[in-house]
């Protein structure tokens, strides 16, 4: 466990609850649930979760904090909204997800090898050094992302594809060497690090 | 002529709550106007089958108190007749009412000749459409009072004369005209109750496209022997006989996106109606209940007890995400996740079986004097009401028991009211 994590373990003495709802944006909405079940009925991709929304928002109250920030459960979320439609009590179900997955990530606890995670990290990294999307480097960085060979594999799979955008003015090939970007790229970088520095105080604030 | 004073007590809505606090009312010497927008008094609890917990017949209770009625001389019923305008204040309003012709005088016995003559057909109110009826109609039969009753649409029209020519009591007033009344009103008790839940507006249900998935209130009418399927469990698609049902608990209620409310008495309603299943099929029915929480308090909770010991009665803890329907069979299929150990299922049923909620019958933005209400349209109580005073389904939802003590609570206060009038015209009266 991170030295961040344990810190948070400290400051709610293992009431999870009290912490998910301090940390994990819409978290207080987690008491809410009234274990009807309608979220998870109503997920399209409900068969691949180790559990679903209602039952993480149980193993949060049971105090399963080990079990919910480890779980690659919330990374299944496609942020459909059906849940939120139906949720009688009005939880905003898909952000407390993002916000459960965000979480877990910052604490180091989240599943490694999480496909939906791997491509979130990629597309932080991506977006953030020049403050735009560079999809040339986006799409070869996930074709590459298990390895050269399987890269290679992927990539001669999408060429058609690629090929199509590049005529239709939807991928521009020269991307590849650096990209465009915003104009005060160390400003943005600045911006985001003290972000990224207040947020954290906040998470140490337990220390 | 009806006369009125500010010592007469005027209850709006003649259903079981009314009909008990305008006799409660009466038979402590009061006098009272009670009026039905609907042509026959007895509201919503006469289209029940059985009351839940001693699964007695609603009539039963309906008559006795009818019986209470006719002895009492207090009492003036007026039905097709609705408050257009309240003003002034406790022990001294004036209210100004409505009533709509019914093209039938006292002289109408009920015979039916009229029915047989006319044809023009409409959907059955008294049966939530699921038959239909004529112009020239008894509204059901225990109808009170036990007068037929011209469909305004078919005024002017060759059944208007034919339902005339054919009454042999020359009971057919075709130029009756709606009336405006005003009166002068002590205390006035709302007791206009309760209307079924729109399932449409739960889309995921489909009560507007599977022809099998119907509500609570329509069940009820299913197991009338006089009712649309002569009290048979049939499905809507095919008519035939439904075993397997499944019923879905909260359906609109305790819901953000619905009614924010519990209802209060569809769970009672439901295991209610699961023992309509055992009583119509013995072993060889099966009920399947879809419920968050059961909500069954107090002595009601024997009734669960009893009806949990049954064998055909399965209970699912899980609000159904949707209905999608089996082409072949008709079937309803429910899907969900069984929250008692996160099973995720697609269970098809014969019938299913909505149990919709209640919500007030005079929508907030239409009642026609300002009063206190909480979020739902409920009228609490308030002093800032003066003395208008809400009775049974107005005040909540509730069952019967409890709505028929709450009505005789709001008739002591309405009493209360006209015994303060009373007091001080006395006292005037002794001054001058
Ligand atoms: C499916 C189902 C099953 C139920 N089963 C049971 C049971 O087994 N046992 C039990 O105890 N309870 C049961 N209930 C509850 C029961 O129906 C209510 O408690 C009861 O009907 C309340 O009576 P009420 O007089 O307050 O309202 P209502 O029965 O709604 O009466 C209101 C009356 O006012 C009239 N009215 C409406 N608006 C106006 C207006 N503007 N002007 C004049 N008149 C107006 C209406 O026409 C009606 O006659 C059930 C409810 C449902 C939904």
């Amino acid at each position: 466990m991170s030295d961040m994590s344990n810190a948070v373990v400290e400051k709610y003495h293992n009431d999870f609850l009290k912490e998910v709802e301090a940390h994990v944006e819409d978290g207080e909405w987690v008491k809410m649930c009234m274990q009807c079940g309608v979220c998870a009925g109503s997920c399209p991709l409900g068969d691949h979760w180790a559990h679903p929304p209602q039952e993480l928002f149980m193993m949060i109250r049971a105090g399963k904090r080990e079990e919910v920030l480890t779980s690659d459960s919330m990374w299944m979320c496609t942020s459909c909204y059906n849940c939120i439609v139906r949720c009688p009590r009005g939880l905003p179900i898909t952000h407390i997800m993002h916000g459960l997955a965000h979480y877990a990530h910052r604490l180091g606890l989240a599943p490694e090898k999480q496909p939906t995670r791997v491509f979130a990290k990629l597309f932080w990294d991506n977006i953030t050094k020049n403050g735009r999307a560079n999809e040339l480097k986006m799409g070869l960085s996930l074709y590459f992302k298990d390895g050269f060979g399987n890269g290679i594999k992927e990539a001669m799979k999408n060429r058609p594809l690629g090929q199509a955008m590049m005529k239709a003015k939807r991928l521009n090939p020269m991307e590849f060497f650096g990209g465009h970007g915003v104009k005060d790229k160390s400003g943005l970088h600045a911006m985001l690090a003290k972000a990224r520095e207040i947020e954290d105080a906040k998470l140490e604030q337990g220390k | 002529m009806v006369v009125a004073t500010n010592q007469t007590i005027l209850v709006v809505g003649g259903g079981i709550s009314g009909l008990t606090a305008a006799l409660e009312a009466a038979e402590c010497g009061k006098d009272v106007i009670l009026i039905e927008k609907n042509p026959s008094l007895g509201g919503r609890i006469s289209q029940l089958y059985k009351y839940f917990p001693k699964l007695c017949h609603p009539s039963c209770g309906l008559e006795i108190n009818l019986r209470r009625l006719k002895g009492n001389r207090n009492v003036r019923v007026m039905t097709l007749t609705e408050v257009a305008a309240v003003s002034g204040d406790t022990g001294n309003y004036t209210v100004t009412l409505k009533r709509s012709p019914r093209y039938v005088n006292d002289n109408c016995t009920a015979c039916g000749e009229c029915g047989q003559a006319v044809e023009a057909e409409f959907p059955d109110e008294f049966h939530y459409g699921m038959k239909t009826r004529k112009g020239a109609y008894l509204p059901f039969n225990m109808a009170y009072p036990q007068r037929y009753v011209l469909d305004p649409r078919i005024i002017s029209s060759d059944d208007a004369d034919k339902a005339k020519a054919a009454c042999p009591m020359h009971a057919i007033d075709l130029d009756m005209q709606e009336e405006t009344l005003e009166l002068s009103i002590g205390a006035i008790i709302w007791a206009t109750g309760w209307r079924p839940y729109d399932a449409n507006k739960i889309q995921p249900y489909g009560y507007d496209r599977f022809p099998n998935v119907i509500t609570n209130v329509e069940f009820e009418r299913m197991l009338d022997p006089f009712g649309p399927t002569g009290g048979k469990i049939l499905r809507p698609s095919d008519g035939k006989e439904a075993k397997d049902i499944a019923f879905i608990q909260c359906a609109g209620s305790r819901d953000e996106n619905h009614l924010k409310h519990c209802s209060r008495i569809c769970c009672m309603a439901s295991l209610k109606q699961a023992t309509y299943v055992r009583e119509q099929y013995g072993d060889e029915g099966k009920s399947s209940i879809y419920y968050i929480d059961i909500r069954a308090i107090d002595r009601i909770d024997n009734f669960f007890a009893k009806v949990k010991a049954d064998e055909t009665v399965s209970f699912i803890k899980s609000k159904v995400a949707s209905i999608t329907e089996d082409k072949a069979t008709g079937n309803p299929v429910l899907h969900g996740v069984n929250v008692e150990g996160y099973h995720r299922y697609s269970n098809p049923h014969e019938l299913v079986v909505l149990a919709i909620g209640m919500e007030p019958s005079v929508p907030k933005d239409e009642f026609p004097v300002e009063v206190v209400m909480d979020d739902n349209g409920f009228v609490l109580a308030d002093d800032s009401n003066g003395a208008i005073f809400a009775a049974g389904c107005t005040a909540d939802a509730l069952d019967v028991n409890r709505a028929v003590q709450n009505a005789t609570a709001s008739a002591l206060r309405a009493i209360q009211v006209i015994n303060r009038v009373a007091a001080s015209e006395a006292a005037s009266g002794a001054e001058g």
